[in-house]
């Protein structure tokens, strides 16, 4: 045993460290007080909303696909079924969480936890307004890009550990596409830090307070825009879940509340996704009148809104059409916009 | 085919539990042959079983009823099993058109090839006749089935929809509306 993880000798470290320090105490009940509570009250606020946000989500989709396809959708449970998302909830928890024989247990049983945590992670760096962002972290966009890119393990390990063909082929489409569509978002994003020269969240927003760089960079907004549909795994892009083609893709063998889990991260990645595009791009909390909270969430669900409708209304593309439209459009375009936007603020300055 | 029984059963959970069970069934598709047209006629626009919260998902891990739609060959019926299967516990079936009852116009003396119906090979909840029935017919066991899992239509608090009478709130007016 290492003397680390020796809980005798931790012990004596920590009797001798409050013999020699007096304000010891002191010390740990402000950093109890301070660190420990802002981290619990900012967990339980973002699990809250996560939840939410995903009933919210779930009932527009049923909707807005019912409305496009001419029929009325969910209907009878509440008012025009608002209680329906729910109704799936309670239904996936207590539903039967199969593991089949024949899959590698413990991964099986970790890729939902590995696609859900990384969500968790990124609500800390968003800045809903002014005040309420739980963490202001010097490389706060780096955090979210880092950690989203996380998803694609756990897709990967969701497939592989599945021990099913359909799985399998549906989670190495999803990393193909997620490694090609990774390149376009961070291109298209960097040209924002560039101008704003901070990867801080606050200060890209600080930095759009007179003009928003939805206006200067157009070409940047839009890239980015559909390289992260693509990467949310969202309709025009759902080729690792293609249901025509592979059952139900990457989770066709889980059900239950795991199965949940997978559709609640799907959802807020929808969310974080949209939010990251309004903070880089459509200026954040900014706008007249309103409070920033509401702004932000105003143009956050307005997005989520082209998306969902996206959703409903474009057909799948062919696997060889999506990745030439990674490698030989958005890429190129990216890094053409990344350069000429250097060039230029390399003049100006 | 044999469930089993919980050990420990919490009741009053349970009867709650009925209710998010009956207005979120997850359909199988699954069509064997031309019922299944009819099937999604029943998932379309005008009849659309999405009020009633029923969703199509293609996996059966996901999924909680299984609607056999069509002729069950002997060449298919060990899929069909296997599909039943692998659905996740609580889990329900209906047998769709002449074919899935009893092997419809295919059942006589000389017959090798066709199952005469799906209750030789799976456990069948509701049986919807006809040939094939239509979409409003397979609606009307889509509700025989949430009326099974709730134990009669009176405990489905949460749906306005009468089985046998139909919408309170006059949706055929709404339907026309529309188109």
């Amino acid at each position: 045993m290492s003397p680390i993880s020796d809980p005798g000798f931790l012990l004596t470290i920590l009797t001798q460290a409050v013999e020699r320090e007096p304000g010891f105490w002191n010390w740990a009940f402000h950093w109890f007080s301070q660190e420990i509570v802002v981290a619990v009250i900012g967990l339980l606020l973002i699990i809250a909303f996560v939840t939410i946000n995903a009933i919210g989500l779930i009932y527009a989709e049923l909707k807005i696909a019912g409305h496009i396809q001419r029929r009325p959708a969910t209907m009878e449970v509440g008012w025009h079924g608002f209680l329906q998302p729910v109704m799936d909830a309670a239904k996936l928890l207590v539903k039967e969480a199969m593991t089949p024989t024949a899959v590698n247990r413990p991964l099986f049983l970790a890729a939902p936890v590995i696609v859900f945590l990384p969500v968790l992670i990124s609500f800390i760096v968003l800045p809903f307004s002014e005040k309420l962002i739980v963490r202001d972290l010097n490389l706060g966009l780096l955090l979210i890009f880092a950690f989203s890119a996380l998803n694609v393990i756990g897709i990967l390990i969701a497939g592989w550990a599945s021990n099913n063909k359909y799985s399998l082929l549906g989670a190495l489409r999803s990393v193909s596409q997620n490694i090609a569509y990774e390149i376009p978002i961070l291109l298209s994003a960097m040209s924002v830090v560039v101008m704003a020269n901070s990867l801080k969240m606050s200060e890209l927003v600080a930095a759009q307070d007179k003009i928003w760089f939805f206006i200067i960079q157009p070409l940047a907004a839009i890239i980015f825009f559909v390289a992260t549909t693509a990467e949310t795994n969202r309709l025009p892009f759902d080729i690792p879940e293609a249901e025509g083609e592979l059952v139900a893709g990457f989770h066709s063998e889980y059900s239950g509340m795991r199965f949940a889990l997978f559709f609640l991260a799907e959802y807020s990645n929808m969310f974080i996704v949209s939010a990251v595009f309004v903070t880089l791009f459509l200026g954040g909390w900014h706008g007249p009148i309103l409070p920033g909270l509401i702004w932000f969430l105003l143009k956050v669900y307005i997005l989520v809104f082209i998306v969902i409708v996206a959703r409903w209304t474009f057909p799948r593309l062919r696997f060889d059409q999506l990745m030439t439209l990674a490698w030989k459009v958005l890429i190129p375009l990216s890094l053409a916009n990344l350069l000429v936007t250097a060039l230029v603020i390399k003049l100006v300055r | 085919m044999r469930s089993v029984e919980p050990v420990v059963h919490l009741t009053v959970l349970e009867d709650i539990l009925r209710i998010p069970r009956a207005s979120s069934l997850m359909v199988l598709t699954f069509g064997l042959a031309c019922c299944a047209i009819e099937m999604m006629a029943a998932g379309a626009a005008k009849f659309d079983w999405g009020r009633f919260g029923v969703i199509p998902r293609s996996t059966p891990r996901q999924s909680d009823l299984m609607i056999i739609a069509g002729t069950i060959s002997r060449k298919m019926a060990p899929t069909v099993v296997t599909l039943w299967e692998q659905m996740a516990a609580p889990k329900w079936v209906i047998a769709m058109g002449n074919c899935a009852i009893s092997g419809g116009p295919f059942a006589h003396e000389s017959q090798y090839a066709i199952l005469n119906g799906a209750d030789e090979i799976v456990p069948v909840d509701v049986y919807v006749p006809g040939c094939p029935p239509r979409p409003e017919g397979l609606i009307q066991g889509i509700l025989a089935v949430q009326d099974k899992i709730t134990g009669g239509q009176k405990n489905n608090v949460l749906r306005r929809f009468d089985r046998r009478r139909g919408d309170k709130r006059d949706f055929v007016k709404r339907i026309k509306r529309i188109d």
